[in-house]
């Protein structure tokens, strides 16, 4: 079975782009536009990933972040931060609320695949193929 | 005892002894008649009762007109001879005693003689005095020449931001581009806080104090400030010591940065905001071209949305970059703001804010001294007290602790509590609100502070239940320690000591401006000229002359000086006096455009004007249409004259400029007047001192008092 790959942005232009590249690379893809739609999709469909971005209206990516990091039985799921923010203290800010991967845009989507394909190996997750 | 007392004493004790020696002789003459003939000489003197009575009042007119024409003279004399002496010793030792008749000739000769001596022995002193003024006048004038070669403005003010000294370049910073706009004014005995916002010198002056505590060398706080006319300030604070080496005042660097914005080597923080808004629609861009690129048989409905997906975003692309462009100002000012700071001070003042604006305990923890960050630390604790008051008001947090530990390149900064859940996403919706603490608001919010600092917070929790604690941690770009901290015994004894530092000893604000001390109060002291003496029946104004005393000192280039359009026509007879013709009069401004300028050069000082009376009238006639009004309180120099000299009858200008040994210059012009005006003022006070007056409740009841008595005249 596919993992399960959650991309949140509340730009479509990339959300495009991404939702293609993950389902080209194998993945099962599902789309969130914002922060409150996510963490309803996190709960319905249990990714193995979120690709969170971390600039969006009302709820941020960094609470996303949080709340899922608030939940015990989500410890297994991956976040990676994607932002157009490259400062250090923003990446650090993403790691200490505990995303697993801070990537800055613009950003190679092979790099990206190649990422994020590492984060779901490296722990594996109890759903996984 | 009065004249006319002791003359009436003289009086009755001559008369008495005239009437005692006819009295005497009758008894002698009456005591050895046989009764029969002392009967008779009874009948008689009975029947001349109303002659003998009559004789007795001729008897005492002669002995009043005696005692007059012998004493009243002399007298007088004697009392115009000790009002002159003590003219004499207290104001214009150049004065002589004109020459009396009789037995005072010989006490006005020796007065004078002793006048002479007296005069040959302040001269002595004034050389000496004036060698030693010589002296410091030369000091003054190589710190005037330094100052005034600075291309920075510089500013000296006590530690209650009185200003003690500044230059042309410190004047024409804060100066106004528009006459109208009437900007505060820079000047001595000025506050600094109508320049620069009062909140940003405290801090700065708070800081500084710490400092000083601590014997750092050299130290400094840096602040940027926007002038009345839009002129960015980058302003560098730095202290001087006072008595017990404690904070004396501040002085001010001030440097215009308004051009900085456009300079080539600002660039850096234009690139930063450049590199944050293009990395997004870059980032559409590369996805969607390189999805284009790594899959050639894509489908065409995806091929198509991806092209399109590029060129919408480099449309976006282009419009980021000229906002980005606009923007770049404000970021730039941001980061002028920025200073180099201990971190434990920094947490020093969060504390100290925190619990003063907020009522809100905070501790503060063990903190590295050696941690040092760059920031803004105005607006850092500002966000740290609206974070605060919002834990305070939304979750009833009141207690706080506050610690801080390296991290890499930033520095870590925990306002911590216990027991109490925060909303995860509460501090989102506060670092978004405009700041708020205290007394203070802003238009910027938390969010905007970290934005300028390259800074981020985020908040953490940890444990469960009770036990439970949570902090606002922030992110902050650290710095190297700056110069070397040195703990010295006496610091810097090199500062010169300029004139005018008497100021220091003044109160902040007089906590009733009448118990103020007439010596250290500031004056403005005006005149002006009219078209007529009746400003009820139409007379206007057409000059107004003033100039400032600060502290005692006569500032001769802090004047006011303006000519007015009457708006009608000059009498002549005043013409004759003021020589100001109607042609010179039509250009100038009318009276509702100057009115409000003198206003705001007499602000916060004391009016004085001589006659005063006359001419408040004529400011009072045009507060309706010029709407502004004049609620200082006045002093009168001619009431002033007559409480330090009642027994004298001449109170105009010349007749005191003679007493008191003030040269006439420049007369019936509004500012000659006002110089000359001001200049007696001065000599007035100590007069004033001796008998008793000395602050300015005083001098304005003794003045009531003095009017009073001239009415009755």
């Amino acid at each position: 079975m596919a993992k399960k790959v959650l991309i949140v942005d509340d730009e479509p232009n990339i959300v495009a782009s991404l939702e293609f590249l993950l389902r080209q690379s194998g993945y099962e893809v599902h789309v969130a536009a914002d922060g409150a739609a996510a963490l309803r999709q996190v709960q319905a469909v249990a990714p193995d990933l979120v690709l969170l971005d971390v600039m969006m209206p009302e709820k941020s990516g960094y609470d996303v972040c949080q709340r899922i990091r608030a939940h015990p039985e989500w410890s297994n799921i991956r976040i990676v931060m994607l932002s157009a923010k490259g400062r250090e203290a923003e990446m650090t800010k993403g790691l200490s609320l505990g995303a697993d991967a801070y990537v800055t845009k613009p950003f190679s989507n092979a790099e990206l695949v190649a990422r994020i394909g590492e984060l779901l190996q490296e722990r594996g997750s109890p759903g996984g193929a | 005892m009065s004249t006319r007392g002791r003359l009436l004493a003289w009086i009755a004790a001559l008369y008495g002894v005239a009437l005692a020696v006819p009295a005497g002789l009758f008894m002698l003459l009456a005591a050895g008649l046989p009764e029969a003939d002392a009967a008779a000489l009874m009948r008689i003197l009975a029947q001349r009762t109303p002659a003998l009575l009559f004789g007795a009042l001729l008897l005492l007119l002669a002995c009043a007109a005696a005692v007059k024409w012998v004493l009243g003279g002399y007298l007088t004399a004697a009392q115009d001879l000790a009002e002159h002496t003590r003219l004499i010793q207290s104001a214009n030792a150049a004065l002589r005693l004109e020459a009396h008749g009789g037995p005072l000739a010989g006490v006005a000769a020796a007065v004078n003689e002793l006048a002479e001596a007296y005069r040959g022995l302040q001269r002595d002193s004034e050389a000496r005095a004036a060698e030693a003024r010589s002296r410091l006048e030369e000091e003054r004038n190589r710190l005037a020449a330094l100052m005034s070669e600075l291309t920075q403005g510089v500013m000296v003010c006590n530690a209650d931001g009185t200003i003690l000294l500044y230059n042309e370049q410190a004047r024409m910073l804060f100066a106004a581009t528009d006459v109208a706009a009437r900007p505060p004014l820079v000047g001595l005995g000025r506050s600094l806080f109508g320049l620069i916002d009062r909140a940003q010198i405290e801090h700065a002056a708070q800081r500084l104090e710490r400092s000083v505590e601590r014997g750092e060398r050299l130290p400094s706080a840096r602040l940027v400030t926007v002038t009345a006319a839009g002129r960015l300030l980058k302003v560098q604070v730095a202290p001087f010591l006072g008595a017990q080496a404690r904070l004396g005042g501040l002085v001010l660097a001030l440097e215009d940065v308004t051009e900085l914005l456009g300079r080539e080597s600002q660039r850096r923080s234009l690139l930063q905001l450049l590199a944050a808004r293009i990395r997004a629609p870059a980032a559409n861009i590369r996805a969607a071209a390189e999805n284009l690129a790594a899959y050639p048989e894509i489908e065409s409905r995806r091929r198509t949305q991806f092209i399109d997906i590029i060129a919408a975003e480099s449309r976006t692309l282009a419009t980021t970059l000229n906002d980005a462009l606009r923007e770049y100002a404000d970021a730039l000012k941001a980061a002028l703001r920025l200073e180099d700071m201990r971190v434990t001070d920094l947490l020093e003042f969060a504390r100290l804010r925190i619990a003063g604006a907020l009522g809100v305990a905070t501790e503060l923890d063990e903190v590295d001294e050696e941690l040092w960050v760059r920031l803004d630390s105005y607006a850092l604790v500002q966000a740290m007290v609206h974070l605060a008051a919002r834990l305070r008001d939304e979750y009833g947090v009141r207690r706080l602790e506050l610690r801080a530990r390296p991290a890499e390149r930033y520095a870590e900064i925990d306002m911590a509590w216990s027991g109490t859940i925060v909303a995860s996403d509460a501090l989102t919706q506060w670092e978004l609100q405009p700041m708020e603490g205290g007394a203070e608001h802003t238009p910027l919010a938390v969010r905007d502070v970290l934005e300028q600092h390259g800074g981020e917070v985020w908040y953490w929790s940890e444990g469960v239940g009770g036990l439970r604690s949570g902090g606002f941690r922030f992110l902050i770009p650290g710095a190297k320690r700056p110069g070397v901290a040195v703990r010295a015994g006496g610091v810097a004894p090199s500062r010169p000591e300029y004139y005018d530092f008497d100021l220091f000893a003044r109160d902040a604000v007089p906590a009733a401006l009448n118990e103020a001390p007439l010596v250290r109060l500031s004056y403005t002291v005006f005149d002006t000229e009219t078209t007529g003496l009746e400003p009820s029946a139409g007379d206007e104004i057409i000059s107004i002359g003033a100039v400032r005393v600060v502290n005692g000192r006569l500032l001769r280039n802090e004047v006011f000086e303006q000519l007015v359009n009457p708006r009608r026509a000059l009498n002549p007879d005043s013409a004759r006096v003021h020589r100001i013709d109607a042609a010179t009069l039509r250009n100038q401004p009318a009276i509702g455009e100057v009115l409000p300028s003198f206003h705001h050069f007499c602000e916060d000082t004391v009016l004085v004007a001589h006659n005063a009376a006359f001419d408040m009238r004529f400011l009072e006639l045009k507060q309706a249409s010029s709407g502004v009004r004049f609620s200082q309180p006045v002093l009168d120099t001619l009431l002033l004259s007559a409480v330090a000299h009642p027994s004298l009858e001449d109170h105009s200008l010349e007749a005191i400029a003679a007493r008191l040994g003030v040269s006439v210059m420049g007369r019936h012009t509004a500012l000659g007047d006002a110089l000359l005006t001001a200049e007696i003022l001065l000599k007035l006070l100590p007069l004033l001192a001796e008998r008793g007056i000395r602050t300015l409740g005083q001098a304005l009841e003794a003045s009531r008092k003095s009017y009073y008595a001239r009415l009755q005249y």
